[in-house]
């Protein structure tokens, strides 16, 4: 595309829709998508995580009435105790909420969308009416999830993982969880097209792969993920509402009984093929939720730091391999379902190859940090807390990679414990550090700082309350899922880090009022900002705050590379992607200084 | 049961032959976990104390601290491949593969069902007789056919593993309807059973006690009182008790035919 045509796509889109129905509600705009897919899945995060604040009263103390909310909740907790029917309809529904409706919308429908067209200097989307179905596809999906819990016999319950063939003989919640997954995994899909053509064909003119933004990056490779991963669990899907409606036994062996009776199925089929399908997306989908929160990193790094992000190459290079290597590990997931020795040994081997990229990513961050001028502002804060927290998820999955420590790991809170790491100290702090940085540009004004400390610091301290005593609960070998864990002897001694948990999920939920207030306020009252309040060089920062229907003035063109601060010889500590003339000379006589 | 909990806040008791190696292989990547974060850690700390922002003072535009990660790699990457070739798959390959033969074992099948383990031992034949899923019911949870001369002396027990020290132990684990997990902690024991596959588990148990069969894997509404009672006995003690359940067997099996002629 010409300048002079991509000025005119630019000239028609200022042209937009004057409606209030076309302008906020079915918006063709990447901004208004963007927005659309943040606050709902806020809102979906906020759900998913009172769901789990239920389950954890019933960890902390099995068996006692919960105050006020176990007497509204009447069927499913009769006398204001749990069933463990619907211990585990909490369960199964907080993992596949916060992943399918929260981390991942966010990170990739959210942030993707609101900010990879304005980072490469785009007006929009490559496609902007499969942006808004990708959107309302991912609402429909998102509801029917929800709607499940309506249903007389409640949700799904065989856990967000739905192994065969405890699922498919599960009640009729199962039925809607498959139902809202093809949505989901459609919705990603038409996304992830879009995003792929997007960074490959409408790059601003100059913008050369090498120069992109770190965060452009990690979409790009996110979106390829998704397209080659989803469609497995999608076709996986579809197999096991058969399994469940039209009598097949794609899952089910021959002879198989439930509930002590012999089963009316036909048989032949391999429950372990779930779990193959199932952890093909599985996995990759982990660096879905990961790679944007890494991008969003890198950004925030380089721009508090005030030094150019250190190895950028080595950093897109570890995002691929991690990106392919991602393909190849599913069934360390799987190491004690009886898979032959071979087997184990590839998945361990390429399980350690992994966690190398990861390794290169955290330590060039940290790197990065060495010899800058380091501005700890609230976006900052929570960038950097993601180095320590994602590297604790990333080494606790070292002895769950290797067989020999699987063994007494597998299927404890461990494991739990591990991922959260990964996503909710580590992915989690992530985002809301994007939220922070990327307010001014989406609202035109800043989000008030002091809140934004206290909201960082109450998270980063409760968020290691939940969490770390996951850890120690696993290594004494307590199993997941367990509705009421103090049967066992071995769980007993250790209940008193329950309470703790339950203890920490509850200060983390009052964490979350100063934020949800300081967004909403700041929308509306928060102090004004000009275009480039964080005086940073990405592409994002030439548009006006907020950018109109077709983003930028004119075309931009870049000149440089992403990260250009603190240049020698130059006053101003950065150059903007878009500065032609490189910035203003410093004062000579400095220079002289410097020379001699 | 031994005197102390051999429960408390870190690994539970090891009673198996093989569980000192894997805790070992814990303790060494633990311990390299530790290492690895404190020392990113300390780095993490001093930059943010040494480089915060101060008036007057620009960050540098370029470092040369490249050689830093490639030691860090290299480094990282020597102890993986250490770890995996010298300790991890060998280890695994003996603690899963490496099943003792059935003359020189105690030969043990486990069936898992919701919400219970069924457990067989061959009985005085050492062979475990034919079983018929078509014969389930609630007397008979795995479907064993009687009929089967073989089946006769199989000995049945619910939620009851009885095991000798000092003795491989073969268990062929297998499940009759959803996926469990067969979980003793302190034999450092898990395995997925499968309903449709059969898996051999062993283990070598090095003294005795009481303690419990657990199960892992998500299973329905009950998962969480899927417990079974693990009691380790002396070889003595093990081989009068299975002599006392043979006996008993033949008791009852002389009681039914008596009450069947009585009946005809």
């Amino acid at each position: 595309m010409s300048d002079k045509e991509k000025h005119h796509v630019a000239q028609q889109h200022h042209h937009g829709p004057q409606g209030f129905i076309e302008k906020y509600v079915f918006s063709l705009d990447h901004k208004v998508i963007g927005l659309q897919y943040m606050i709902t899945s806020l809102v979906f995060l906020l759900f998913g995580f009172s769901l789990i604040m239920l389950l954890r009263w019933q960890l902390a103390w099995p068996g006692r009435p919960m105050p006020l909310i176990g007497h509204l909740l009447k069927s499913s907790m009769p006398g204001g105790v749990m069933t463990p029917d619907f211990y585990l309809q909490l369960g199964a529904m907080h993992g596949t909420i916060m992943v399918f409706l929260g981390v991942v919308p966010l990170g990739v429908g959210a942030f993707g969308n609101y900010v990879l067209p304005l980072q490469i200097g785009a007006p929009d989307m490559a496609f902007p009416r499969m942006n808004m179905m990708s959107y309302w596809t991912f609402l429909v999906g998102g509801l029917v999830m929800l709607g499940s819990f309506l249903l007389p016999e409640g949700a799904a319950n065989s856990g967000w993982t739905s192994y065969a063939p405890l699922s498919v003989q599960a009640t009729a919640g199962q039925t809607l969880w498959l139902i809202g997954m093809v949505f989901l995994i459609t919705s990603s899909l038409l996304g992830s097209i879009n995003f792929i053509v997007t960074t490959i064909q409408m790059r601003a003119k100059g913008l050369s792969f090498f120069r992109l933004p770190v965060f452009v990056w990690a979409q790009f490779v996110t979106a390829v993920l998704l397209l080659l991963a989803f469609p497995p669990l999608e076709a996986a899907a579809v197999l096991q509402l058969m399994d469940r409606l039209a009598g097949t036994s794609f899952f089910l062996p021959t002879g198989l009984a439930a509930f002590g009776q012999p089963m009316a199925v036909s048989g032949g089929g391999q429950p372990l093929l779930w779990q193959h399908l199932f952890w093909f997306l599985a996995h990759p989908e982990v660096y879905v939720l990961v790679l944007p929160a890494i991008g969003i990193i890198g950004e925030i790094i380089a721009n508090n730091t005030r030094k150019p992000l250190f190895g950028y190459r080595a950093m897109v290079g570890s995002m691929i391999f991690l990106g392919a290597m991602s393909f190849i590990v599913w069934a360390h997931h799987m190491f004690l379902t009886g898979m032959g020795p071979v087997m184990n040994a590839f998945f361990t081997t390429t399980t350690m190859i992994i966690s190398i990229p990861s390794v290169v990513i955290l330590t060039t961050y940290l790197i990065s940090l060495w010899g800058g001028s380091i501005r700890f502002t609230t976006p900052m804060l929570f960038a950097l807390a993601f180095l320590p927290m994602f590297g604790i998820g990333g080494l606790t999955g070292l002895p769950l990679g290797l067989p020999a420590t699987d063994i007494h790991l597998h299927d404890t809170y461990y494991v739990i414990g591990h991922f959260h790491y990964v996503v909710a100290p580590g992915t989690i702090m992530a985002l809301f550090a994007g939220i922070y940085y990327w307010f001014p540009k989406m609202f035109g004004r800043r989000m008030d700082d002091r809140l934004g400390k206290l909201h960082f610091w109450t998270s980063a301290t409760f968020l290691n309350g939940v969490f770390f005593p996951m850890l120690l609960y696993g290594v004494a070998g307590v199993q997941r899922r367990l509705y009421d864990p103090t049967g066992y002897a071995h769980a007993v001694p250790v209940q008193p880090l329950n309470v703790i948990m339950t203890v920490s999920a509850y200060c983390l939920a009052v964490s979350q009022i100063p934020f949800i207030y300081n967004f909403f306020n700041s929308i509306w009252n928060g102090e004004k900002v000009s275009r480039n309040p964080w005086q940073a060089t990405t592409l994002e920062w030439a548009a006006p705050s907020p950018p109109p229907h077709g983003n930028f003035d004119s075309p931009p063109r870049v000149y440089r590379g992403p990260y250009e601060y603190s240049v020698p010889g130059v006053k101003s500590d950065f150059v903007p992607q878009f500065s032609e003339d490189g910035g203003e000379p410093e004062e000579p006589r400095r220079k002289m200084a410097s020379l001699a | 049961m031994s005197p102390q909990s051999p429960y408390g806040w870190w690994l539970p008791l090891n009673l198996s032959t093989l569980g000192p190696q894997l805790d070992r292989v814990f303790y060494i990547v633990h311990v390299f976990m530790l290492v690895l974060f404190v020392g990113w850690a300390i780095f993490f700390a001093y930059c943010l104390l040494r480089f915060r922002e101060r008036g007057g003072r620009r960050a540098a535009y370029a470092t040369d601290t490249r050689h830093l990660n490639t030691f860090l790699e290299i480094g990282v990457i020597a102890f993986e491949v250490v770890l995996i070739v010298f300790f991890s798959i060998p280890l695994w390959a003996t603690a899963k593969y490496k099943t003792p033969s059935p003359q020189e074992a105690v030969e043990i099948e486990v069936v898992a069902e919701q919400f219970a383990w069924n457990i067989r031992y061959p009985g005085a034949d050492g062979t475990f007789g034919r079983k018929d899923p078509g014969l389930m019911h609630s007397g008979n949870p795995i479907g064993l056919d009687r009929s089967d001369p073989a089946a006769q002396d199989d000995i049945l027990t619910v939620n009851e593993l009885f095991v000798p020290t000092g003795k491989p132990v073969l268990i062929h684990l297998t499940s009759k309807d959803v996926i469990h997990s067969f979980y003793l902690p302190v034999l450092r024991v898990k395995q997925d059973a499968i309903p449709g596959q059969k898996v051999a588990v062993w283990f070598q148990a090095t003294d005795t006690g009481d303690f419990e069969i657990a199960c892992a894997q998500l299973c329905g509404v009950a998962h969480y009182r899927m417990m079974g009672d693990l009691f380790i006995r002396t070889p003595e003690e093990f081989a009068s008790w299975l002599k006392r359940k043979g006996a008993e067997l033949k008791a009852a099996e002389k009681q039914k035919s008596a009450a069947k002629a009585a009946d005809w």
